[in-house]
């Protein structure tokens, strides 16, 4: 089982292997945040604002004299954590769908590409925008509404791959056979979708985060008490003028795991060697 | 279009060619391979597929694909050292001094651009004369060529005209510069065998007035023999003889070449051991696409199939492409329901959708499809994929189906350590191999067999027919062969059953068939076939005679007229083009044809049309 | 001449197909009015109950959602806002207390020329950058572009707008930080003051665009006609200009209309952090106050330019190409 993982790894170029380091670099601090944050994630630790960076505070401290890095890292496990789950119920419910309307084809087949046409026809953020108006922001809700909103955009690339796959004979031969829809959605079609859709599953995280702490950043998002990195920009953004830490740091932040995450998409990408 | 007087000779002598691998380790396509060609003469390379012919072709004009260094004593194409050029004076040979016509016209046509600005391209980049000069070349060949309105088909684009047509259009965009080494590469094999008899005939003789020298590359002994002087046999990128074409074809000293020559004749099978009982009756099928109204489909494909097959038995089923071969073996699966009539298993009438099938009806037709890259899936392993049916259809599960399986691998004869491996990791030959075993898994009454070797090399291919009649015998199973190469179904079959357009225009015994009684379409297709001898082609000129000028008149008519009436050579104009043809039934043969059995019986050429 | 004569005709074979897809993209903004209503007026609980809050009873409520026409079914509303929207009155602004459709008018011609501004620039670098990566393929240029335009697609627009501001405005003083656009400034100062916002929207826009660039020319150097033209000879530069740009003329705009219809996203950042007045960063206001007859106007607005966007990329994909054109 690990062996033609590693195998994988040692495959990847330099590019890939960076992307790699750093997501799994930023999945470890979400899911370690107790245990290496040096400080409490509401303690005000310093009396003055916008420090520099020191050997106690190693990003300064933020507008109110809190900790910058405690914060990035409690931050970093709102914006890891919601966006894998947006991701993965979008490429769940997108996958599920375009394979029921690639099978049944016909009227149901038409029915869900005009409903997906017309919600992907809604820019993602005017779309997400809109449903905060009318919802409200709190963390459930914004999971939905992420998920929600990249739903039509895994839709449209699962079903190509699920249409391109009906076509095949292997599953009219199973379709011949007798094989209910069921089987041949999981049995004959999924396995042969996996790969396309893990890279997919990997931009649909990176289009949640940069969504959601977009959100968070013009304060529609993550709410106070709580913080992803996208807030924690906003929240300084009074220190923008004296280029402070920690302004940069959680945007900098933000960047290293949406471009790693990109780097190792596209390293694994099928194709991606030419 | 002059006489070249300037036609190179080729010599190349140890010639290699090396791609590069991912890993940057670098592995040799072809290896030290030397001929020579005096001027003028037609030098084949024969060979299946990954044999080496398409790159040692392009070599010649200093070209290889996916970034492969060419190394060599010598490539000398009359007074050029190829091997000593450089890109830019490559650049400046290609398309002026040396010509190539791809196999695939339809992708080789740039699909924006007009036809007319691509086939004298060659002439204005390379400055030889003038645009307007060019054109009126262009137009002096295309009448050469026998294409249709030479003056104005520049002007349309490559999808508006016939893949026979851009085929010949592309030999004009070759010879449009007067090179004086033209290579030709499998020209003619996407074509459908009447057209390739034409194309194949106009490139001859435009490669013989031009005088150039040629190389043509195919995988088809027979066609080669109509155009080469010389013949080179490769296998795995090296030579395996080298001689006159009169010398391989007859006496052939290498075994190699002897299996080329045999797989390309296949010998005729004994008649099939047949039970009493039929098995598969087929009556009155209409099928197509679209909506049905009135049992008659928007998009109509298949009209009025009647056959029935006994225990045993084989149909051959026969036609060009678009013929509504494979719809006729999708409709008898179920995949596509048919409008009208029925189909019965053993008497009983089994419904036309696949769907209202039972599991058992399912399990008793089994269709082989043509591709079995596409038709294994290849996330799953080759157990995996015959367990399956086994356990669908029979219940068969755990160590027994292990057996069951290990079994049904050594039928079709390949080890069972294979059972591991996934479909991508197996040859194109093992591939159908399994794609067999899995129909065999559900032990059929019925197998469908749509152009199960068409994807496959010659040789490959005859050990898949062979595999497929031994078992189909041994397990008497009821066998519908569906396939475009006449000479196998020819030697495979018990009945051949010719489509034309969707309409059956001859069903026929073995014996009747190779009789002199047969439609004209069946005598088309037959006579178009190449065969080994090297004047065939010219003794087929000569028998052939062109389609008369007969249009269907027009007005609204409940029976269609005959669908072969605008191609058909003895048509007889105002019976064909009013009447739809009666269908006539003698011993062993059924035609839809207006001419009696004797009149069709006559001896190629029929002098005149004959008046009914 | 008969050339002439059968080139003409196929063009006005054309319109039917273009008439066409014109009537699809309306349905489609028909069926989008339909998701923005539904989302922002019908489904959000009870705009009455929330108004008078818990302590309310039910007849006053009830005498409020009659006021306000809620009880009405919600096919009657929507068809009352769909003739409001289409007539150009979308009503009135719940927090400004002014016309939503006045509002509207002081702020769209701002953004529009922002995303004009930025959209002119971006085609032209990102052509400049896709094509000759693609050209180059697996040279060090290319990988060089690749490496860059992957991370820059993946930053927020919120990075690259505060470090430009680090940068030119708060170290180097050369730029505002806030982009003041007024009738009276002289043009360098709105040049100036557009110049970061522009910049900020344009990077992220112009890797996007560059990629799909590539990846479209580069498909069609894939191509068996390609190999043909070099076999006959064709100079590189020339197999380019007359044999790949047609016919990736077609995925190129497309993949610049889609490019641009994220600007659209984007500007909402960007229109925020420089406070410039246009129609993304009222929308925003509009989220953050709950101003439905504003939002949902703001809304359509966007819409209906991704919407016309893809219109025109289809319009002129069949344009260039020979084979729809017959």
């Amino acid at each position: 089982m690990m062996k033609p993982i590693f195998r994988t790894v040692r495959a990847l170029p330099l590019s890939g292997r960076i992307g790699l380091g750093l997501v799994l670099f930023w999945i470890a601090i979400a899911a370690l945040a107790p245990l290496i944050a040096p400080y409490g994630v509401g303690t005000f630790v310093d009396e003055e604002v916008f420090s520099p960076a020191s050997a106690r505070l190693w990003l300064g401290s933020d507008y109110l004299g809190r900790d910058v890095l405690t914060r990035i890292i409690w931050g970093s496990r709102n914006t890891v954590f919601l966006a894998l789950g947006a991701a993965l119920m979008a490429v769940a419910i997108g996958t599920s769908v375009a394979m029921l309307a690639a099978i049944r084809g016909g009227w149901t087949d038409q029915i869900l590409c005009r409903a997906m046409d017309t919600l992907i026809s809604i820019p993602s953020k005017i779309f997400a925008l809109v449903m905060v108006a009318a919802f409200g922001s709190s963390m459930t809700l914004l999971l939905a509404i992420a998920a929600f909103t990249y739903t039509p955009g895994n839709f449209r690339i699962s079903r190509a791959l699920a249409m391109n796959l009906v076509a095949l004979d292997f599953v009219q031969v199973a379709r011949a056979r007798g094989e209910r829809s069921f089987h041949i959605a999981l049995r004959e079609m999924l396995p042969n979708m996996i790969h396309p859709l893990l890279a997919d599953l990997g931009l649909r995280f990176v289009f949640v985060v940069l969504l959601l702490s977009g959100l968070s950043f013009l304060g529609l998002g993550v709410q106070p008490p709580h913080a992803d990195l996208g807030s924690l920009v906003r929240e300084n953004i009074s220190g923008l003028s004296s280029g402070a830490l920690a302004i940069v740091a959680p945007a900098v932040a933000i960047a290293t795991l949406t471009v790693g995450a990109n780097l190792l998409i596209d390293a694994i990408k099928p194709g991606a060697k030419t | 279009m002059s006489p070249a007087a300037k036609a190179a000779s080729v010599d190349v002598r140890g010639l290699s060619v090396h791609a590069v691998r991912a890993d940057g380790s670098s592995k040799a396509i072809v290896e030290d391979i030397s001929f020579s060609l005096p001027p003028g003469e037609v030098l084949a390379l024969i060979g299946e597929s990954g044999s080496g012919k398409t790159t040692i072709a392009l070599a010649m004009m200093g070209f290889s694909r996916f970034g492969g260094t060419i190394s060599a004593e010598e490539i000398r194409v009359g007074d050029m050292r190829i091997d000593q050029m450089d890109e830019h004076a490559l650049t400046g040979v290609r398309g002026h001094r040396i010509a190539y016509i791809a196999q695939s016209a339809a992708a080789a046509f740039n699909p924006s651009r007009p036809i007319m600005a691509q086939v004298i391209e060659p002439l204005l980049v390379h400055g030889q004369c003038s645009r307007k000069a060019a054109e009126a070349k262009a137009i002096t060949l295309f009448r050469a060529l026998a294409l249709p309105e030479p003056e104005t088909i520049g002007s349309r684009y490559p999808h508006q005209v016939s893949g026979g047509q851009l085929q010949r259009l592309m030999a004009a965009m070759a010879l449009i510069s007067d090179p004086e080494l033209v290579i030709l590469d499998e020209p003619t094999t996407a074509l459908d065998v009447t057209t390739q008899v034409e194309v194949l005939r106009t490139f001859k003789s435009v490669i013989a007035q031009s005088g150039a020298t040629a190389i043509y590359v195919s995988h088809d002994l027979a066609v080669v023999a109509q155009v080469a002087d010389r013949i080179v046999v490769l296998k795995d990128g090296r030579m395996c003889e080298d001689g006159r074409a009169g010398q391989i074809l007859e006496a052939p000293a290498n075994g190699y070449t002897r299996a080329l020559l045999s797989a390309a004749r296949p010998a005729a099978r004994p008649a099939s051991q047949t039970a009493a009982e039929n098995v598969l009756t087929v009556s009155g099928i209409h099928a197509g696409y679209g909506r049905v109204t009135d049992g008659v489909p928007a998009i109509p494909v298949l009209t009025n199939i009647d056959f029935t097959l006994k225990r045993g038995a084989t149909l051959g089923v026969i036609g060009e492409s678009g013929s509504g071969k494979s719809t006729l073996a999708r409709v008898i699966a179920g995949l596509l329901p048919a409008a009208r009539g029925e189909v019965r298993l053993e008497g009983e009438r089994i419904a036309p959708r696949m769907e209202d099938r039972s599991r058992e009806q399912l399990r008793r037709i089994q269709l082989v499809f043509q591709n079995a890259d596409t038709a294994l899936n290849p996330a799953q392993t080759v157990g995996q994929i015959l367990a399956r049916p086994l356990a669908f259809y029979h219940g068969i599960k755990g160590a027994q189906a292990h057996a069951r399986v290990a079994e049904l691998l050594d039928m079709i004869r390949l080890p069972a350590s294979i059972m591991d491996r996934r479909s991508n990791e197996l040859s194109g030959g093992q591939k159908q191999r399994v794609n067999l075993a899995r129909a065999f898994a559900a032990q059929p009454d019925v197998l469908l067999c749509d152009e199960v070797t068409s994807a496959l090399d010659t040789v490959v291919g005859a050990a898949i027919l062979d595999l497929i009649d031994e078992l189909r015998r041994e397990l008497g199973i009821t066998t519908v062969f569906i396939s475009h190469d006449i000479t196998t179904v020819r030697a495979f079959c018990d009945q051949m059953l010719v489509l034309y357009a969707g309409t059956p225009v001859e069903l026929s015994t073995r014996e009747t068939f190779a009789g002199a009684v047969r439609h004209p379409y069946t005598r088309l297709l037959v006579d178009s076939v190449p065969e080994m001898d090297p004047e065939w082609l010219a003794q087929r000129a000569a028998a052939e005679r062109p389609a008369l000028a007969v249009s269907p008149s027009s007005g609204p008519r409940s029976q269609p007229l005959c669908r072969f009436l605008a191609r058909c050579p003895v048509a007889v104009a105002g019976t064909c083009d009013v009447l739809p043809p009666p269908v006539q039934e003698t011993a062993g043969q059924r035609l839809m044809c207006h001419h009696t059995t004797a009149q069709l019986a006559a001896p190629a050429p029929l002098s005149e049309p004959v008046a009914p | 001449m008969a050339a002439a004569v059968s080139r003409r005709s196929p063009l006005a074979s054309l319109l039917p197909l273009i008439a066409k897809r014109a009537a699809s993209a309306v349905l489609t903004l028909f069926l989008v009015s339909m998701v923005v209503f539904a989302i922002s007026a019908l489904l959000p609980g009870d705009a009455a109950q929330e108004s008078l809050g818990q302590s309310a009873t039910p007849e006053q409520i009830a005498a409020l959602r009659h006021e306000m026409g809620l009880d009405r079914p919600g096919y009657v509303r929507y068809a009352e806002w769909l003739t409001d929207m289409l007539s150009g009155d979308p009503g009135q602004s719940y927090v400004a207390n002014q016309p939503v459709a006045d509002i509207i008018s002081q702020r769209l011609p701002n953004t529009l020329m922002l995303a004009s501004v930025t959209a002119v620039l971006s085609v032209f670098a990102a052509l400049a950058i896709g094509i000759s990566s693609a050209i180059n393929r697996g040279s060090r240029l290319d990988r060089a572009l690749n490496i860059v335009t992957l991370s820059l697609v993946a930053i927020p627009e919120f990075l690259v707008a505060t470090l430009g501001v680090l940068v030119f405005s708060v170290k180097l003083l050369l730029l505002p930080s806030i982009a003041l656009v007024s009738e009276d400034a002289t043009w360098s100062e709105t040049l100036r003051s557009m110049a970061l916002p522009v910049f900020s929207l344009g990077c992220i826009v112009v890797a996007q665009m560059a990629r799909m660039i590539r990846a479209a020319v580069a498909d069609q150097l894939d191509r068996s006609y390609v190999e043909m033209a070099r076999l006959k000879g064709v100079p590189f530069s020339c197999i380019i200009t007359f044999h790949v740009m047609p016919n990736a003329l077609g995925p190129i705009i497309n993949a610049v209309a889609l490019s641009l219809s994220y600007l659209m996203g984007g500007a909402l950042i960007v229109e925020t952090i420089f406070n410039f007045p246009g129609l993304a960063s009222l929308m925003v206001n509009a989220v953050t106050s709950r101003d439905i007859p504003l939002l949902q106007s703001c809304a359509m607005i966007f819409c209906a330019t991704y919407l016309v966007l893809m219109l025109v990329a289809d319009v002129v994909a069949i344009l260039a190409n020979p084979r729809l054109r017959a």
